[in-house]
């Protein structure tokens, strides 16, 4: 297949800037970049005042499969990413049976087959994710796991977490950590403050996370492996980890779009899709999220993507799951938060969302050039449309921001240059269906 | 449109000062009718109020049932000793059952912040909230105002104490939001541990010192205090709770000397309260239960009665 991307605003992560340059996809590959390109062969897309970035990658979502196919599937969760703008994900082990052996990585590899976008799965770190035991480490490797985490769940004990860092190395393998003192956020429900105080609800200190970070920080110095702080919520968390990186500290972190989003008040809704873990912060975390991911010191953009079935959602607040489905609000959660305010530079969005992800788990660097691997990202500045979660291609239609009016939505997803989604969808078109999946039943 | 501008009530937080006032003078000639032989009058026959409760209370259950009876309203009340997960039903569909078996409210008690609020959103039905969580336990509040105005002649200027485990309390978070309302000066009194972060945003101030949190004060409310709370660590033994926070004699000394003592209960005698003072002249615990009732006797009928200016002849 070759087409030609005509007008489209290329973005590189690696020498930081945008040029308006017409692309050229012939088979897998990118064939051709250049202004003005002809290509009469070629099927001709306009995508004219779009940003054109590296493929982008997920590098926090969970499938649920195996175990709870209700919430998810690897063939959903990944129609989610593709619709979402998302060109790879990698998918959190902490499903059931939890992925802390050989078998169901290669389970997860098999059913991702059949899927519409690359998954990397992570290994458990230990065994059963009980904090006890090693994780046949050295297996997971081998059948293809991209990092180890327990995820879901912190390691509560310095030492195993201690060992997961140091046999981690033989493999050069990033050890990914979920901050959670788990007798400190015993009970919470939502974040520790003014709102959880008004509401009645048992709260998670920031010191919860905090705690476990400064902790997994001097773990990491100390064996010299490579740690990778999920979902960050705090502002003591992102200076802790801004003084680890200052000291050279093997260490990079993520925060998800929600935490750059939301602040706890939006609790106050009794909304079930609010609550998630860790929780949505006070408004002085958000600012320092913000301005931790301006600076460097968060690496990454990551979904966190937790579906869950709304029987499951639509209970009393103290019973609902953890969670936001998140793949398919992400990029333009972004666009319109953190780009249009001027928080975040198209160059920096490709950095937080393709290149970082794809340096953190090892895989090639995500960068568009001639030669290159056509993984690509057609964002739309221009289109503003409502998020309507019954589009939602993933079982999860969890999401706090049903409703919310957001510019900036991706437009094409291309894996390997395959055109995975295209919406119809032109800024002047009122009924836009976004994200038409492409090559799927 | 009934006379008082909501649906539902769910919280203090919601309301105006002077829709509180209008509960609270609504409830007067209700009180009026509780003392009488016959204590009937048929301002809501016809009405079915079903009271739904998930979790153990035999005061507040009691009181909304006579409340309801005595205006004329039939009553059901259905407990339900397990969640709503245990029970395999959800708390939505349990209350969409009781509403189109004709309920015109519900009054629901709930372990969960926000049940009240859930249903108030699924329900045509009037839903008012006898206590959700650790959040709001608004008509207790409304009774404890009833109970100050009526023997202090007003609310405005007064300061008022809330002594105790204020961080797990809905009485301690309705009280504040209806005091603050109406222009009462609020001290929190009671250990760290026992104190939610931040509180001061609502306009309270804050004392670990019962010494000075007592001073001078018009009311004490008292709060009980649940052993749990102990067994978590949130304070060291109930001996050291009692003396250091539980109300006696000597620590009413602080207080102004006409000062009115009040308990939500049920009372850990001799442990939050000595029982000198709960049972001395100081103490209104007794009336309060009384003015529970009348108070929710107002409350029914402004939600209920449809706007007719029903007369309270028996």
């Amino acid at each position: 297949m070759t087409y030609l991307l005509k007008g489209g605003l290329i973005v590189d992560p690696l020498e930081e800037k945008v040029e308006q340059l017409d692309l050229l996809v012939a088979g897998d590959r990118v064939a051709a970049m250049a202004p003005g390109l002809q290509a009469p062969e070629a099927e001709v897309i306009l995508v004219d005042g779009c940003y054109v970035l590296p493929g982008l990658i997920d590098m926090h979502c969970h499938l649920r499969e195996p175990g709870d196919e209700l919430k998810e599937t690897i063939l959903t969760g990944t129609r989610a990413a593709a619709r979402g703008g998302f060109t790879g994900v990698v998918a959190m082990g902490n499903t059931r049976p939890p992925a802390d052996n050989r078998s169901v990585i290669e389970f997860i590899k098999r059913q991702a087959e059949a899927g519409i976008v690359p998954v990397y799965p992570v290994g458990c770190a230990t065994k059963g994710r009980r904090g006890e035991e090693l994780s046949e480490i050295g297996d997971l490797f081998e059948a293809g796991a991209v990092a180890l985490s327990d995820d879901g769940s912190s390691i509560a004990s310095g030492e195993v977490l201690r060992h997961v860092l140091e046999y981690s190395r033989m493999f050069d393998l990033v050890v990914i950590s979920h901050c959670e003192d788990q007798d400190l956020s015993a009970g919470g429900l939502m974040h520790e403050g003014f709102n959880s105080t008004l509401l009645g609800l048992r709260g998670i200190p920031a010191a919860a996370e905090e705690v476990h970070v400064a902790r997994d920080l001097i773990l990491s110095e100390m064996t010299g492996a490579r740690l990778h702080i999920a979902h960050v919520s705090t502002a003591g968390s992102v200076r802790l980890i801004r003084e680890a990186k200052q000291r050279g500290v093997r260490v990079t972190a993520e925060a998800t779009p929600h935490h750059l989003c939301l602040t706890d008040e939006a609790v106050r809704s009794y909304d079930t899709n609010t609550k998630v873990n860790p929780p949505l912060r006070s408004g002085q975390d958000v600012a320092a999220l913000r301005e931790g991911l301006r600076d460097g010191t968060i690496d990454a953009i990551a979904t966190d993507h937790a579906p869950h079935t709304r029987e499951e959602k639509e209970v009393e607040f103290n019973l609902a799951p953890c969670g936001i489905s998140g793949l398919e609000t992400a990029v333009p959660l972004v666009w319109e938060h953190l780009v249009e305010p001027g928080i975040l530079t198209p160059v920096q969005v490709a950095q937080k969302m393709a290149w970082n992800p794809a340096r953190i788990i090892g895989l090639p660097e995500r960068r568009i050039g001639v030669g290159g691997a056509a993984n690509l990202t057609v964002i739309d500045p221009r289109l503003k449309l409502p998020v309507i979660v019954e589009q939602f291609a993933s079982l999860g239609k969890n999401t706090p921001f049903a409703g919310w009016e957001l510019r900036g939505w991706p437009v094409m997803t291309v894996i390997s240059g395959r055109i995975a989604m295209q919406t119809r969808a032109t800024p002047a078109s009122s009924d836009a269906s976004i994200g038409t999946l492409r090559g799927v039943s | 449109m009934n006379q008082f501008g909501h649906k539902d009530l769910l919280g203090l937080q919601e309301l105006r000062p002077d829709e509180i006032n209008l509960i609270l003078d609504t409830a007067e000639p209700m009180k009026e009718v509780l003392g009488r032989e016959i204590k009937k009058v048929p301002t809501l026959r016809g009405r079915v109020i079903v009271t739904l409760f998930y979790e153990a209370s035999t005061r507040t259950r009691t009181s909304f049932e006579l409340a309801a009876k005595y205006m004329g309203a039939d009553t059901v009340s259905i407990s339900v000793a397990t969640s709503s997960v245990q029970k395999g039903e959800s708390l939505g569909d349990t209350a969409r059952t009781i509403e189109v078996m004709g309920a015109d409210a519900i009054i629901i008690r709930h372990s969960a912040t926000g049940a009240p609020h859930l249903l108030a959103k699924l329900l045509n039905a009037r839903v008012i909230n006898a206590g959700d969580g650790s959040h709001e336990h608004p008509t207790q509040a409304l009774l404890d105002l009833f109970t100050i105005r009526e023997k202090k002649g007003g609310i405005a200027g007064l300061k008022v104490a809330i002594l105790g485990d204020v961080a797990h309390s809905r009485v301690a978070r309705s009280n504040i939001w209806g005091l603050t309302k109406l222009g009462a000066e609020v001290r929190l009194v009671g250990p760290p541990t026992l104190i939610p972060p931040e509180i001061e945003q609502l306009g309270v101030s804050v004392f670990h010192d019962w010494r000075r949190g007592l001073k001078d004060v018009d009311v004490i409310n008292v709060l009980r205090i649940q052993l749990e709370r102990q067994q978590r660590g949130l304070f060291p033994s109930i001996r050291e709770y009692t003396r250091l926070f539980g109300l006696d004699e000597d620590k009413l000394q602080a207080a102004r000397p006409d000062v009115l003592v009040l308990h939500p209960g049920p009372v850990n005698r001799g442990v939050e309260i000595s029982p000198g003072v709960q049972d001395g002249s100081h103490s209104a615990i007794n009336e309060q239960v009384t003015n529970g009732v009348a108070v929710r006797m107002a409350l029914l009928y402004l939600l209920l009665s449809g706007g007719e200016q029903s007369d309270l002849s028996a």
